[in-house]
This record gives C-alpha cells, sequence and structure tokens, in this order.
C-alpha cells in the first residue's frame, strides 16, 4: 500500500495495468477518502494524466484529462463565462479534507448537485469518457458531440461505478452558460409536507426552477428554510422571483435572496456543508419519490438528526449516529419506501460491514457482476469498492 | 442489388417454421399471434423500406407476462427476436428475419399513471410519444423529447433508440428524461431498472438500455419526467444567403451564452420541398434558413429573440420573419416536422444522421454537398443545428439498383466524414442495420468488443435484433 503507481498518460496507464498481479486502488485529488467500502489495493493515481484538451465555448463541450483539478476547468469556463451545469459536490467540507477534487474522481462519483432538477445529473452532462479496462485495454466511449446514440452508452455505466470498471483516463463534458444572474425565493417556517408541496409547486411552475431545497431547523437558523432558486439574464430572473413569490403567496413567500447571498447557500446545500458537523456522525443521501420524503423523514425520526431536502424532496441528506444499529434503522426506514439509500460518510468500521450502496436484489447482482467482468475481469478496479466481492 | 448483408436465415429454424407457429397459437391468445403471411407482410419493414425479411410470426403481447411468455417460448425454441414499436426506425432497427419472430408492443398503449406532484408518468412501452404530452397537456405539462415521427413512433423505441428531436437542445434527449423501465428479459425474468426517483445508485442499467436498440431485452413499461410547459414560446425564421453565414450565426449564439429551445437549419431544398407541401411561409429565395425558437414570458422572449437577431444581423441575415400568432408558430413546426414526409413524397431518400461538432458545420455541409454531387444524386439538409446533428436526405430512386447503391455509397462516406470531423455516425436515429458496417469507423476491435461483452452480459445468446449495431465480420453469419 505504499509505493504510489502515477502513470505519465494513457498509454503506460495501459501498460501498468496489462503487467498488473495485483488488485488497484484508484487515487484522484483524495477529496473523498471516505467515500464507498474500505479501500484495497495499490495505489493507481490520476496525479499526472492532467491538462484541459479542449474548451470549445462555442460548442458548449469541454474535454480535460483525469487528473486535472476541478479548479482549473472551472477557471477556464469563467473565462468565457460558462459552467458545469450539474453542480459538482466539493467534497471537502464533508471530508474535512484538502487537496483539489478532480475530473475523474467527479465522474466516477457522479453525486448530482441543486441543479439537477433542471440540468440533469453528471450522467446527464458527460458526453464522453476514455478509460483503460481491466485488461489495459485503451476505450473510448462517447465523444465530444452533445447527440450521439452510435453503440451502447458505456458512458453512463462509467458515471457512479466508483472507478470499479476502468481507470478514467479522459472525460468530456457538456456546457452550459453560467447564468449572469439569480434570485432565491425563501419561505420561512414550513413543515415538511407544505415544503415539498411549496416546492412541487413551484417546480411544477413555467418559471424555470433549478433549484428547490428545504433546510430544517438547527442548521444555520433555528426554522426551517425552503429555497427556491431562478437563474437567467436579471430581467428575467427579476421577473421569475416575483411570478414564484405571487405563485407561493399563501406559503408565506415573500422575499429572494439575491446574487453572493443565493450562491453562497446553494454551495452549502450543494456539498452537504450543514452536515460536516459534527465529524463522527454518518452523514447519508437518499433518492426517492419527492412526495415521499415526509414520510420518509417521519419513519426515520430521531434516527436521523439534522437533514435536508434537495430536489424537491427527491433528495435527502441526514446524518445518524455511526452505528450498525442505525444504519439497519435507516436501511429499513428508507427500504419500504423504495429510496436510494447511499451511505456517503462513516468510520471505515461501518462501511465494511454495513451496506454503503442500496444492497443489491439477485437479478441486478448478476448484471452487476457481469459488467464488472466484463470490464474487469481480473478484479483490478477498487475491488468491493461499492459491494463486497464484485 | 441491396448491399447491407443479411445473415443466412437458419435452416432448422425454417424447417420447423409451421411447427413453431402452431405451438404459439396454442401458448397465447388468439388475437395476439400473427402468423398468416397476409398479416406477417405488414411487418416486413420499417421506414428503412428498402429492406423487407418476412419474419417467422408476429407476437402482440398485452401484458408484460405476455411478453415474458414470449420470451421464454423463444429461448426454449431457439428463435430471434424482433422487438418492435411502430416501425418508425430509419435505421432498419425493427427489419425482421425469416428466422426470427417479431414481439409487437402496440398493443400495450396505455397511460397507467400521472403523477404531477412528482412530475413523472408510467406508461406502457407502445403507447405513442406525442399521447403523452396529449395526456399531461390539460395540466399544463409536456414530455419533452420530441422526434418528428411523435404522432407514430413509441415511448418504446423512442427508449430504445434514445431519440431526440428539434427542442432537445434545451431538454435533453430520451435518457435525459427517461427514469425507470421495466425490461423482460432474455429468459423472461422481468426486472424494474430506476422507477419514480430521479436517481438511483449503483451501476447506471437504465442509461445502457437507454440507446441499447432492443438488444438488452424488452421494455414493457417507462417511467418519464414530465415537465412544466413554458409561458410561451415563439419561433423566428432567419433567411441567408449562404450556409457558412447560417451556420456560423449557429454557433455565435451559443458563443453568446444563448441557448434557445430549439435552433433548426433548413437548406434551399429542403425548404422549397417542405414549403411546397406545408405552405408554412418559408422564403423561398434564400440559401439556408434557421428556425429559432425561444421560450418564456413574453418580455423574455423579446429580449433574447432581440439578441439573437442582433447576433443574425452580424452575420449578414437577409430575411427575417417573426411568428405573429400561434396558430403561424404551429405551422411554422409543422413544415419541419413534415420535412421528412415531404421529401418522401417527392423521392425515395436516405436520411444520414451523424452529428459534428459545431464549429465544423460549414465544412460538413460543404463536403455533404461535395458527396452528393460526386454521385450526381441530389440532397436537401434539414436538421438540428444547435447540436450539430446533420440529417442529408439523400434523394435518390428504389427502383434503380445503381442509384441505389450510389446513395448508400454518398450515405456511407457522409457518415464516415463525421467521424473523420470529430463526431459519430448518428445522432438519434441510432445504427440498426443501416449504420452496423460502419461501426468499425468509429470503434476501434477492442472498443466493439468491450461493447458487445456489455451486451452479452444482458443477451448471452444474441437473440435480439441480432445482425444489428454491431459489424457481421468476425462472427459467424
Ligand atoms: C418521418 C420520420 C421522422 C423521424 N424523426 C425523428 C426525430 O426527429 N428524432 C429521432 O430521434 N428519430 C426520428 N425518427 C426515427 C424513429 O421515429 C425513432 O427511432 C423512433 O424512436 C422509433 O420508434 P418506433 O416505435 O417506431 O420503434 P421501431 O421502429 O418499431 O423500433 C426501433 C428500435 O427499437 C426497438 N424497440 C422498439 N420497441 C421496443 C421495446 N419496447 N423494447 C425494446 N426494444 C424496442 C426495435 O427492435 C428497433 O431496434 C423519425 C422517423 C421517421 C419515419
Amino acid at each position: 500500500m505504499n509505493n504510489t503507481l502515477s502513470p505519465a498518460d494513457e498509454r503506460e496507464a495501459a501498460e501498468i495495468v496489462r503487467a498488473a498481479q495485483a488488485p488497484f486502488d484508484i487515487v484522484g485529488g483524495a477529496t473523498r477518502p471516505g467515500l464507498g467500502r474500505p479501500r484495497q489495493g495499490d495505489p493507481l493515481s490520476s496525479a499526472k494524466l492532467t491538462g484541459i484538451v479542449f474548451h470549445e465555448p462555442a460548442e458548449m463541450t469541454l474535454r480535460a484529462r483525469a487528473g486535472t483539478p476541478l479548479a482549473e476547468v472551472e477557471a477556464s469556463l469563467a473565462k468565457a463565462g460558462q459552467m458545469l451545469p450539474f453542480e459538482p459536490l466539493d467534497p471537502r467540507a464533508l471530508f474535512a479534507s484538502s487537496g483539489e477534487p478532480t475530473v475523474g474522481g467527479l465522474v466516477a462519483t457522479a453525486i448530482p448537485g441543486p441543479r439537477r432538477v433542471s440540468a440533469g445529473a453528471v450522467r446527464d452532462n458527460v458526453l464522453g469518457v476514455r478509460l483503460v479496462n481491466g485488461r489495459g485495454e485503451i476505450v473510448s466511449a462517447g465523444g465530444r458531440v452533445m447527440k450521439n446514440v452510435t453503440g451502447l452508452d458505456l458512458v453512463k455505466l462509467m458515471c457512479g461505478a466508483q472507478g470499479t470498471l476502468g481507470l478514467i483516463t479522459e472525460a468530456t463534458f457538456k456546457l452550459l452558460p453560467a447564468p449572469p444572474a439569480e434570485a432565491t425565493v425563501v419561505i420561512r417556517r414550513l413543515d415538511d409536507a407544505r415544503a415539498v408541496e411549496a416546492m412541487a409547486r413551484a417546480l411544477s411552475s413555467p418559471h424555470g426552477v433549478s433549484g428547490a431545497a428545504t433546510i430544517h431547523a438547527g442548521m444555520g437558523r433555528e426554522f426551517p428554510r425552503t429555497l427556491l432558486r431562478v437563474e437567467g439574464f436579471p430581467e428575467s430572473v427579476t421577473y421569475r422571483a416575483e411570478r414564484l413569490i405571487a405563485l407561493l403567496a399563501d406559503f408565506g413567500a415573500k422575499h429572494a435572496l439575491e446574487g453572493e447571498d443565493s450562491k453562497r447557500i446553494w454551495r452549502s446545500i450543494r456539498d452537504g456543508a450543514f452536515l460536516a458537523e459534527p465529524r463522527e456522525r454518518a452523514v447519508w443521501r437518499a433518492s426517492l419519490k419527492p412526495s415521499d420524503a415526509p414520510a420518509a423523514l417521519a419513519a426515520l425520526g430521531e434516527t436521523a438528526r439534522a437533514a435536508l431536502m434537495d430536489h424537491g424532496g427527491g433528495c435527502l441528506w441526514f446524518s445518524t449516529d455511526p452505528t450498525p444499529a442505525a444504519a439497519t434503522a435507516v436501511r429499513a426506514a428508507l427500504g419500504r419506501l423504495n429510496g436510494h439509500v447511499h451511505l456517503i460518510r462513516a468510520p471505515e468500521d461501518l462501511r465494511a460491514h454495513a451496506d454503503v450502496f442500496p444492497p443489491l436484489s439477485q437479478a441486478l447482482a448478476r448484471l452487476t457482476r457481469g459488467v464488472k467482468a466484463s470490464f474487469d475481469p481480473e478484479g483490478r478496479f477498487n475491488p468491493g469498492r461499492m459491494y463486497a466481492e464484485i | 442489388m441491396s448491399q447491407i448483408a443479411f445473415p443466412t436465415p437458419d435452416p432448422a429454424i425454417l424447417a420447423r417454421a409451421d411447427a413453431i407457429r402452431t405451438a404459439l397459437r396454442a401458448l397465447l391468445p388468439r388475437e395476439c399471434v400473427v402468423t398468416d403471411e397476409a398479416g406477417r407482410r405488414a411487418f416486413e419493414t420499417d421506414a428503412l423500406t428498402a429492406y423487407r425479411r418476412l419474419p417467422l410470426a408476429v407476437i402482440l403481447p398485452r401484458t408484460t407476462e405476455e411478453v415474458a411468455t414470449a420470451l421464454r417460448f423463444c429461448r426454449e425454441q431457439g428463435v430471434n427476436i424482433v422487438p418492435r414499436g411502430a416501425g418508425t426506425s430509419l435505421a432498419g432497427g425493427a427489419v425482421p428475419q425469416e428466422d426470427a419472430i417479431v414481439i409487437g408492443l402496440s398493443k400495450m398503449n396505455r397511460v397507467l399513471e400521472i403523477n404531477y406532484a412528482d412530475r413523472y408518468a408510467r406508461v406502457e412501452a407502445g403507447v405513442t410519444n406525442l399521447a403523452i404530452s396529449e395526456a399531461v397537456g390539460e395540466k399544463g405539462f409536456f414530455y419533452a423529447p420530441d422526434p418528428s415521427s411523435q404522432l407514430a413512433c413509441t415511448i418504446g423505441g423512442n427508449i430504445a433508440m434514445n431519440s431526440g428531436g428539434a427542442h432537445c437542445l434545451k431538454y435533453g434527449v430520451t435518457s435525459n428524461n427517461l427514469m425507470g423501465v421495466r425490461l423482460v428479459m432474455f429468459d423472461g425474468d422481468i426486472l424494474d431498472l430506476g422507477g419514480p426517483a430521479l436517481d438511483a445508485d449503483g451501476l447506471d442499467f437504465l442509461g445502457l438500455v437507454c440507446g441499447g436498440e432492443g438488444q438488452l431485452g424488452i421494455v414493457t413499461e417507462a417511467y418519464v419526467r414530465i415537465l412544466p410547459l413554458a409561458e410561451g414560446a415563439r419561433p423566428v425564421l432567419f433567411g441567408f444567403d449562404s450556409a457558412e453565414d447560417a451556420s456560423r450565426c449557429v454557433a455565435a449564439v451559443i458563443g453568446a451564452g444563448i441557448v434557445p429551445v430549439a435552433m433548426e437549419y433548413m437548406d434551399r431544398l429542403a425548404i422549397e420541398i417542405t414549403e411546397n407541401f406545408a405552405h408554412a411561409g418559408y422564403p423561398l429565395d434564400v440559401e439556408a434558413m434557421l428556425i429559432i425558437e425561444s421560450e418564456g414570458s413574453a418580455p423574455e422572449i423579446e429580449a433574447e429573440q432581440k439578441r439573437i437577431l442582433d447576433i443574425a444581423r452580424a452575420h449578414n441575415v437577409r430575411v427575417v420573419k417573426e411568428s405573429m400568432s400561434a396558430m403561424e408558430s404551429a405551422q411554422i413546426w409543422k413544415g419541419r416536422k413534415s420535412a421528412f414526409g415531404a421529401t418522401g413524397r417527392i423521392a425515395d431518400y436516405i436520411c444520414m444522421d451523424g452529428t459534428v461538432p459545431t464549429g465544423q458545420l460549414p465544412e460538413a455541409l460543404r463536403r455533404v454537398a461535395k458527396i452528393c454531387a460526386d454521385e450526381g444524386l441530389r440532397v436537401a439538409n434539414v436538421f438540428h443545428a444547435g447540436d450539430g446533428n446533420m440529417h442529408p436526405l439523400i434523394l435518390y430512386n428504389m427502383n434503380d439498383p445503381a442509384e441505389q447503391e450510389k446513395a448508400e455509397r454518398a450515405g456511407a462516406r457522409v457518415l464516415e466524414m463525421s467521424v473523420e470531423l470529430g463526431g459519430c455516425l448518428t445522432g438519434e436515429h441510432g445504427v440498426g442495420v443501416e449504420k452496423r458496417d460502419l461501426m468499425s469507423k468509429q470503434y476501434t476491435p477492442q472498443e466493439l468488443a468491450q461493447q458487445k461483452s456489455v451486451r452479452a452480459v444482458f443477451d448471452p445468446d444474441g437473440r435480439f435484433n441480432p445482425a444489428k449495431v454491431f459489424p457481421l465480420t468476425g462472427r459467424a453469419a
């Protein structure tokens, strides 16, 4: 577990994999050390696979090598007034890590941000991926164009596979113009059921809501806050914020945050920053039918303390005691509602014994094993990261 | 003579054809099984009409369980399967073979559940694309991907092909609007992928099935996102004297941070053909036309269109025609959406579907014109300019074998060009049989092997849509 391998380019990465006798632990910026089941294998780093290959503002596309720091990508995008549509999570708050999140880590972990509701998830905005599979072959999937249905869509598979299918060496993203203005309508003191109703009404409006979240009391304020974001050109943002306030007047909508105030709160929601402290607590993220969110929170009861609803209720963030009993309670409470629960942060022993990802049905386990074997027959990459023995 | 090779039908299956048909009639209700020749004839091709093969039998199940029964039967008998929606595939995706059974989803055409609070609809796979938008329209919602064939094509076919449409620039293609499917696997097992939640953890099998061209299993139900309709929308027609100006205008609009809901391109021939048919009010004296649609409230539309107009002026726009009423807007879109149909009335055509990086559009249009001129064929261009998804319609006469060969050769060269310019073979119509043998232009042997081995996890016997998507070379014919 000591001598990190750090290939200088894709070809060398492929050679290393071909020559390998033992499994690898793929390392990007090491900013999400506690994500997934415990790490095993020899570190294989993307640190030298860096650089933006191209950024074509008029095509709204950018390609970068896997080890490229996200900050470098964002700097290039800022110059052209563009952004990654899916609001990539900055994991450093949650994991108390330093270093730089990388392009590869972002694609492999694929946690969608608040703009999921309007701009899609990570998988919706990755146009192409290059990877080295477990046979040491270089495989290009997708490409650089916005529309591409040529062959099986292996790009989707790579997004969120936690590096278990191959070493990502390069990714191409779809971009959006960065909105010149934004505003966030704030409604105070709604209970969970009313909050989900208000968010649903906003998301069903024609006003292009690009964020709909509710932060429970005790996270920054002594009362719950429901937040609804609109983005775009200034005149349009002002108009739509006013419309939303009128639409939600019966929920008590009165005012909107603007500019940096709006940006700051969505950054915190995106990063799960409200849950970062206390450090020892386990942090979970669940995806479920939005209208089930109040029942889910009720079922979790005292098990979950701090909680926030994003995606109009379709995404819950919460923290629990870092214990197997709490983990069992979480899966029981949300399993009944068909929620997809992901243990984002926990001490290593809990991640070794509790399910980090939702447990697989027999049919899904067969497919997961099969696909893993088709990319990585010898089990070279991130063994057991998602599921024990896969 | 047709250029695309079909494998020789399995003589053992052909020898048992009558027995298989008799067994099928015993297995499934009468109304679900088509075995007479006239009935089967209706399923011998799709929108790639140059290729026809009479299937062994056709099954039209009414339930997921009947699909499962059918698939178990096919597995026992070792018979190939061709799933089918409405048969509008332009890539020959639904073209059957003499030793294959077509499983058509047309009887499964119900909208099962509409959930406005959670913004999804659960539908059967045979429901048409437009029927979903119609079902939710009264409450101010719609289903976003809008292929021009939306009146006829099914959501199951859309999922298999990951179809797009004019409004995908803003709203994305099928995969971006699909939340879940019920999939019947090769062995008749029924598997749910995704569902009413926006995201599922684990490997993204839903993303694989979408665009899997029916080779991973049969989709019988789907959860799709429904979105709120914009307050209003208005298309504007921009006419240019050169293709160059029009395509540079597209790049400049996007470069300026504007993503209109649609940006469609038509060249002179496409305009002429469509205008004669649809009377949409298109300008007839320009070389190229863009339909650019903006959405939102009246002042928002106004503001966006002013920005676009300034850019168009800088690119020598000569004709600007705003839609003045909802009826005019509908007419403009009707014209665009009937472009293929209108072309089909004056000639046979093959429709290419390669995507190029938008910066390469001027070069791509030049090369398409040259390639078709070299073969002495006419070409009409009508396509989704905002995302570089080209649709050259190459006109020919199907009854002239030499001309068909020329058309197919030109088509292949156009697609090779798309790949050379950094794009891909198909942006939304799929590979099917049509582009199968060109796959090695875009992918290395290892890449194709990787895709095939993933496919084999879902369909180990290779029974679903065999001889499609992947080149025939290197496998037993
Ligand atoms: C005039 C015209 C205009 C068109 N415009 C567009 C356009 O704008 N954008 C676009 O993307 N496409 C367009 N198309 C192409 C075509 O309509 C799409 O590919 C459509 O999705 C096919 O749907 P279908 O129901 O007709 O499927 P079919 O043609 O019946 O089948 C298509 C493929 O899907 C498979 N399949 C069908 N149903 C299922 C199922 N339930 N489970 C698994 N596999 C299944 C079939 O085996 C086949 O491979 C157009 C076609 C025409 C004729």
